[in-house]
């Protein structure tokens, strides 16, 4: 199919069809669900008309999980039971969260390393509750537009790692939702403001979200976008800036820091009540009941509240910096300024942002939808739905990956902001005679220790054959997908034996474990699970089926001796025959013997578009 | 022209093999050819073309790469001309190199006791610039030789060239250390 839309724009292989494709703006604050309909994006509210889906999940005995409002609702009188801010604890070990500083919750250590909310309904890993919010948002999405979904693209932070990525894709599988792609939300901010239709420029998104902060630069070239650099503070938010009022409300009625859950989430509540009144008022009154149930009445005004949102400001500005630095630009460079992310809504950050890029931001799209739309624009495009649009992302890698090497040291294989996707080898070589195994540990960051980096797997190679020290040549090779996942590969060369590797991500689900998850879902009973099974693969048939015969159609006879065709024909023929049948199995060892036989076809075919492309702009060369 | 993996870099490009080349042009092919094979035009294809347009866009990742960093260019134009690299046992036995060197990193070492420690820092990116800029000239010469005893030389020239980028590079961490301080 995609190649078909390749060599022949504006012909799809179904034109009677269009394909629902939504974006998904996964927040740690709300989220969103956006679709284009009749060539518009337009984020899809509930029956209630709310187009803002709070990030919060409450998990109750014996009761389906209340995701929302309503839970948010809940929040003050039900904390612990009532997971916010989930996003911060995606792709993340029990260490990392010992570190935060704001509203805790109760975890369980399990024999996985991610950990547990220990709530009412059970142990819940962040995965699961994240994948609850999907949840709504996929119905929602199926419910306004009446029928089935062809795929999403949810968004991420451009500072993500990969473990966070990874967990975010796990979240959608356990949502029901095919991943087209993981986009990181600057990106799809850009998209949303129609950037990519500029001719060039240079632009910056500046992404101040309740819980993370994210700063991207941007180079816009004809359609073609590629991420120059990328920094930010993935615990630095519009939550900070309430929890720096709330600190200033208790310092003046004199609560004491040891103050109950509850009484911290009124007062987080009523911060966030002043930041958002003093955005269109001077001054604002404040008034607190303490323990003692006396209360404390008080004003606040803006040039107060700036005084104690300043620093947080400021903290913004070192990755601006970074980033600028990483690109290799000026700030005179810039074209655009774009604002995402409710926190810009403060008129001291739009002030404060003016100032350090001379340049008036962006601000025209809500700055709470931005990201969801661009994500809604690139999954139309993605699903196939506008063959001819050109839009290509090219993103980078937000962190260095490598391996730990002697002393803890870390020996980076693939720098920050490299082009994705991209794949990189190293040989290393045992240090023991007679070493049969071999220990690796995968970090990403940028400081020299492993110990300042995340880890992010450990894995062994054995079964190396005997040698002497030094004698043995394992090569480790990483390969980073478009989504910015991370695949690693061990071989060792002078045995020619690839040897099996157990890669073991540090903060992530095991594949067993989702299924087990998928398993365990009330949505997806144990018979469900076959079903499933059964769709998945029919629906991956149908997808080879049609891609191939309209191939054929196309050029079949250009690339194809009459002995090629007859056995595509024949594997062709046996997977439509399974396809009808029941068996999942049966429809996946089908798939795979068409694909072996189409092989030099699909390559062939690559390559020629690969041609047209080149000559074609030989012509206008001259 | 298809996409051959063991074709050299040059040639995926459709570009003559030489040192000097023109980015602009590097830039618009590169662009032209990830329109049609990066994994964004089969995220709703089959598993194989998945696979190959991951492959492929890999490969055009690290071609570009070495093609638009000068230094890679050249150990790359070297490579082709059989040049080998044994990187950890080779030496550099040019003193007045390596006396240079010394200095420039005993500077960079000094710069915290300077009163402006971030006009030193960039006194002496610029002073190393200047020294790879003039580096550069001389290895075009060198490569553009069809004589393999200016590719040695040329070899030399890369090496150094290494020394001075790396220079570069922690100059400018301290660089940025200062101005985050």
């Amino acid at each position: 199919m995609a190649l078909l839309q390749i060599s022949e724009p504006g012909q799809t292989t179904a034109p009677h069809q269009h394909k629902l494709a939504v974006g998904i703006d996964l927040g740690t604050t709300n989220s969103l669900v956006a679709t284009v309909r009749s060539g518009q994006a337009t984020v899809l509210p509930d029956e209630a008309g709310n187009r803002l889906l709070p990030s919060v999940v409450r998990y109750q005995k014996g009761s389906e999980p209340q995701v929302g409002q309503q839970a948010k609702d809940a929040a003050p009188i039900d904390p612990m039971n009532t997971i916010m801010s989930v996003k911060r604890y995606l792709g993340r070990g029990l260490d990392d969260i010992a570190k935060k500083e704001f509203v805790s919750y109760e975890f369980t250590q399990t024999d996985s390393a991610v950990p547990r909310f220990n709530t009412e309904a059970g142990e819940i890993s962040p995965v699961e509750v994240s994948a609850d919010i999907l949840k709504v948002l996929h119905r929602r999405a199926e419910a306004s537009l009446g029928a089935e979904l062809q795929g999403a693209v949810i968004t991420v932070p451009a500072y993500f790692d990969d473990a966070q990525r990874q967990a975010t894709k796990d979240a959608a599988k356990l949502a029901g939702l095919k991943v087209l792609r993981l986009l990181n939300e600057p990106t799809a901010a850009a998209v949303a403001y129609g950037l990519d239709k500029k001719a060039e420029g240079v632009v910056v998104i500046y992404d101040l979200g309740g819980g993370t902060f994210d700063v991207s630069i941007l180079r816009l070239n004809k359609g073609v976008f590629e991420v120059m650099a990328t920094a930010g503070d993935s615990a630095l938010g519009g939550d900070d800036m309430d929890a720096a009022i709330a600190g200033w409300m208790m310092q003046q009625a004199g609560i004491d820091s040891g103050s109950d859950q509850a009484q911290m989430r009124r007062l987080m509540h009523e911060a966030r009540r002043l930041k958002e009144a003093l955005t269109e008022n001077e001054t604002v009154s404040v008034s607190i009941a303490r323990m003692d149930e006396s209360v404390w009445q008080g004003e606040l005004d803006r040039t107060k509240m700036n005084e104690l949102i300043d620093p947080l400001i400021r903290k913004t500005l070192s990755p601006c910096r970074r980033a600028l630095r990483d690109a290799g630009i000026n700030v005179d460079d810039i074209e655009d300024v774009v604002m995402v992310g409710g926190s810009t809504r403060v008129p001291r950050v739009r002030e404060k942002i003016e100032d350090f890029f001379g340049k008036t931001p962006l601000v025209d799209i809500d700055p709470d939808e931005v990201v969801a739309i661009g994500a809604a624009i690139q999954a139309d495009v993605l699903v196939g739905n506008k063959p001819d649009d050109e839009m290509l992302l090219l993103d980078v890698i937000p962190l260095s990956l490598g391996l730990e090497t002697m002393g803890g040291l870390v020996e980076k294989l693939i720098n920050r902001n490299t082009t994705i996707p991209v794949a990189r080898a190293q040989e290393f070589t045992t240090y023991k005679d007679g070493q049969t195994a071999m220990s690796l540990l995968v970090v990403q960051g940028e400081r020299e220790m492993v110990k300042d980096c995340r880890e992010l797997a450990r894995f062994s190679l054995r079964d190396i054959p005997p040698m002497v020290a030094g004698a043995a040549r394992i090569r480790v090779t990483f390969q980073v997908d478009a989504d910015g996942l991370l695949n690693v590969e061990a071989e060792e060369l002078t045995s020619g034996v690839k040897n099996s590797i157990e890669v073991k991500p540090s903060y992530g689900l095991e594949d067993n474990e989702i299924e087990k998850m998928l398993r365990d879902s009330i949505d997806h009973a144990a018979d469900d699970m076959e079903a499933r099974r059964l769709r998945e693969q029919q629906v991956e048939a149908e997808r080879v089926i049609e891609a191939l015969q309209a191939a054929l159609e196309k050029d079949g006879e250009l690339y194809l001796s009459e002995d090629e065709r007859d056995k595509i024909d024949q594997a062709l023929l046996h997977l439509q025959e399974m396809h009808q049948g029941e068996d999942p199995r049966a429809i996946k060892a089908a798939i795979k013997a068409l694909e072996k036989v189409c092989d030099t076809y699909v390559e062939k075919r690559m390559n020629s578009s690969i041609q047209e492309a080149m000559s074609g702009h030989k012509v206008t060369d001259f | 022209m298809s996409f051959d993996l063991n074709a050299d870099y040059f040639s995926l490009f459709d570009l003559p093999v030489s040192y000097s080349i023109d980015n602009a042009l590097l830039t618009q092919k590169y662009r032209d050819l990830q329109q049609v094979v990066h994994p964004d035009r089969f995220a709703n294809a089959t598993e194989q073309e998945r696979r190959l347009s991951l492959q492929y866009t890999t490969h055009l990742n690290e071609a570009v790469n070495v093609l638009k960093d000068p230094l890679a260019r050249a150990r790359y134009l070297l490579e082709l001309k059989g040049v080998q690299w044994d990187d950890e046992q080779s030496t550099l036995s040019d003193p007045a190199f390596l006396m240079q060197q010394m200095e420039l990193r005993e500077a960079l070492s000094d710069v915290r006791e300077q009163d402006d420690p971030l006009e030193a820092v960039a006194d002496i990116i610029s002073e190393v610039t200047a020294i790879i800029r003039g580096n550069s000239c001389q290895l075009e010469e060198m490569l553009q030789s069809d004589d393999q005893d200016e590719w040695l030389k040329a070899k030399d020239q890369v090496r150094k060239m290494q020394f001075l980028k790396k220079l570069i590079s922690e100059a400018e961490a301290v660089e940025a250390e200062l101005e985050d301080s």
